[in-house]
C-alpha cells in the first residue's frame, strides 16, 4: 500500500491546499473566534447580571446550543439563515446569504454558547471585592466590566479560550455539508480527483497534527505572558 | 464628652439614621443611627460578624438597606434620582485586602477613576496619582504592579488611590487587619497624617492605639446595633454597656 507513496501529488496540490483551503479554514476560524468569545462574553454577562428576564433566555440559549450536534446546525443554518434575513428586514424574498456568511455565522453563535461558559467561569474568578473597589471609586457597570472585571477574566481564561479556538479550528472542516471547501475538503477532493486517498489524508493528518500541537506549545507560551502577577 | 459634644452647628457629613439590613431572614443591622460630622474621625468597633462591614458599606451603597435613610453631604445615598456613582466617587473608601486592580500598573491603578469617572485629563490624573504616591512614599514602585508590593505598600497605594478622588469623606473597613504585624504602623501613619489634616473618617478597626490617638468619637456594635457611640475618652474610660467592657477588656488585653 506505501510502496507506491506519491510524494508528488502532495506537492503538486500544495498552491490549491494552502492557497484555498487553508486560507478559508483559518479565515473562518479567526472570524467565528473573534465573533464567538465577544457574543460569549455578552451571554456570560446576561446569565450573571441577576436580572431573570436576562439570565434565563441566556440560559436556555447555551443550553439548546450545546445539546445539538455541530453538523444539525451547520445544515440546518443554511437553510434557514435567508429566511431569518427575510423576517428580519421584511424583504419579499428570502435574504440569499452564501454559503460563507451562513458557516460564519452558524460556527459565531454555536461557538458563543462554549465561549460564554468559558467566560463565565472567568468573571466568576474575579473576586467580588474587586467589583466593590470599581464601584466605590465610582465606576458604573459598564466602566466596571470594561476596565476591570473583563480585562482579569479574560487573561485567566485565555489557555480555555485558545484550546476551545483549536477545537474550533478542527470543527470548520463540517462545512463540506453546505459544500464549502476548507482545508479538509480541498485535500479530500485532490484524494477523490487522483484516487490517491493515502497520499492525501496522511498528509492532512499531519498539517492538523503540527498546527494543533504548535497552538497548543503557543497557548502553554502565551498563558505565562499575559498572567496577572499576583 | 458624648455624642452630642460634637459641633452641633455643623451639619453631619454623614448622618445614618435608623437604619436596618436583612439578609433574607436574617436581619444583620437593627435600627442603626449614628452620624460623623465634617472633620471628625470615627472608630467602628465590636466583635467579629456585628455587622460593622455591613454598615460601613452602606454609605456609599456597596450594601443596600431595607429600613432607614442615610445621607452624604445632604444628599440622600437612596433616594431616587441620586447619581450614584457621582455620589461614591465623592466617598473614599479603603478595604480589608486591599483591592487593587491586579491587571493595572501602581499609576493606572491610581489613573482609572481620574480618567473615567472624574474625566481628567491623562496628564492631569498621572501629576495628581504621582503626588499622591509620593505623599505615601512609594514614588519608587509607580510602574510595579500591585503584586510585586508587600501588604502595607498595596495598602498605602489603595489609600492614594481613594483620595485621588478628591474625596470629602474617607472610609476604612479593617484596614490593617489582613497585614503582618511590621506593617500595621506604616499604613496606619498614613492614616493619622489624614486624621490630622481635618479629613472626615469613619474607620473600621481594632486598633486601639489609633483610636486613642486621633479618634472623636468610637461607635461600639454587637449583633447589628450600635450598643454604645460616645466620645472617645467615655468610651475607653468608662463604657456602659457590659458588651463594651468585656470587648475591651479582651481587645486590650494583648
Ligand atoms: N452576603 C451575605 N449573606 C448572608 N449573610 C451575610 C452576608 N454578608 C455578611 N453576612 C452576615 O452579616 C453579619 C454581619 O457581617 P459583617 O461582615 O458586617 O460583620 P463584621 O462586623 O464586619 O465582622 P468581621 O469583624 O468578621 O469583619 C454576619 O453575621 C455575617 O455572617
Ligand atoms: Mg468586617
Amino acid at each position: 500500500m506505501f510502496s507506491d507513496f506519491d510524494l508528488n501529488v502532495i506537492l503538486g496540490s500544495l498552491p490549491y491546499l494552502f492557497g484555498t483551503g487553508m486560507v478559508f479554514t483559518v479565515t473562518l476560524t479567526a472570524l467565528a473566534a473573534t465573533g464567538g468569545i465577544i457574543l460569549g462574553t455578552l451571554i456570560a454577562m446576561m446569565r450573571l447580571s441577576g436580572i431573570a428576564a436576562l439570565a434565563i433566555p441566556a440560559k436556555i440559549y447555551v443550553n439548546f446550543m450545546r445539546s445539538l450536534p455541530l453538523v444539525l446546525v451547520i445544515f440546518w443554518f443554511y437553510f434557514l439563515v435567508p429566511y431569518i434575513g427575510q423576517w428580519m428586514t421584511g424583504a419579499s424574498r428570502p435574504i440569499s446569504v452564501g454559503a460563507f456568511t451562513s458557516a460564519l455565522v452558524t460556527f459565531t453563535l454555536f461557538e458563543a454558547a462554549f465561549f460564554s461558559e468559558i467566560m463565565r467561569a472567568g468573571i466568576q474568578s474575579v473576586s467580588k471585592g474587586q467589583t466593590s473597589a470599581a464601584q466605590a471609586l465610582g465606576l458604573n457597570y459598564r466602566q466596571t466590566m470594561a476596565t476591570v472585571i473583563l480585562p482579569q477574566a479574560f487573561r485567566n481564561m485565555v489557555p480555555l479560550l485558545l484550546t476551545q479556538t483549536i477545537v474550533l479550528f478542527q470543527d470548520t472542516s463540517l462545512v463540506y455539508v453546505i459544500s464549502l471547501t476548507d482545508f479538509m475538503g480541498a485535500a479530500s477532493k485532490v484524494a477523490q480527483r487522483d484516487g490517491r486517498l493515502v497520499e492525501m489524508y496522511i498528509f492532512a493528518a499531519v498539517v492538523y497534527l503540527i498546527i494543533c500541537l504548535t497552538a497548543s506549545t503557543l497557548v502553554r507560551r502565551l498563558q505565562r505572558r499575559v498572567a496577572i502577577i499576583r | 464628652m458624648s455624642a452630642s459634644a460634637s459641633p452641633a452647628s455643623a451639619a453631619p457629613m454623614i448622618a445614618i439614621n435608623g437604619i436596618s439590613k436583612w439578609y433574607g431572614p436574617v436581619q444583620v443591622l437593627n435600627d442603626c443611627t449614628t452620624q460623623v460630622t465634617k472633620g471628625e474621625v470615627v472608630v467602628v468597633c465590636g466583635p467579629s460578624g456585628s455587622g460593622k462591614s455591613t454598615l460601613i458599606k452602606t454609605v456609599n451603597a456597596l450594601e443596600p438597606i431595607q429600613k432607614g435613610s442615610i445621607t452624604v453631604d445632604g444628599i440622600g445615598v437612596q433616594a431616587k434620582g441620586t447619581d450614584l456613582p457621582k455620589l461614591r466617587s465623592r466617598v473614599g473608601m479603603v478595604f480589608q485586602h486591599f483591592e487593587l486592580f491586579p491587571h493595572l500598573s501602581i499609576t493606572d491603578n491610581l489613573m482609572l477613576g481620574q480618567r473615567k469617572v472624574l474625566g481628567r485629563s491623562a496628564e492631569a490624573a498621572r501629576s495628581t496619582g504621582l503626588t499622591l504616591l509620593e505623599r505615601v512614599g512609594l514614588s519608587a514602585h509607580a510602574h510595579k504592579y500591585p503584586g510585586q508590593l508587600s501588604g502595607g505598600q498595596q495598602q498605602r497605594v489603595a489609600i492614594a488611590r481613594a483620595l485621588s478622588m478628591n474625596p470629602i469623606v474617607m472610609l476604612f473597613d479593617e484596614p490593617t487587619s489582613a497585614l503582618d504585624p511590621e506593617m500595621v504602623g506604616e499604613v496606619l501613619d498614613v492614616m493619622v497624617g489624614l486624621a490630622k489634616e481635618g479629613m472626615t473618617m469613619m474607620v473600621v478597626t481594632h486598633e486601639m492605639g489609633f483610636a486613642r490617638k486621633v479618634a472623636n468619637r468610637v461607635v461600639f456594635m454587637d449583633r447589628g446595633e450600635i450598643v454604645e457611640d460616645a466620645g472617645k475618652d467615655d468610651f475607653f474610660d468608662k463604657p456602659r454597656s457590659d458588651r463594651a467592657q468585656t470587648f475591651l477588656s479582651k481587645i486590650l488585653a494583648h
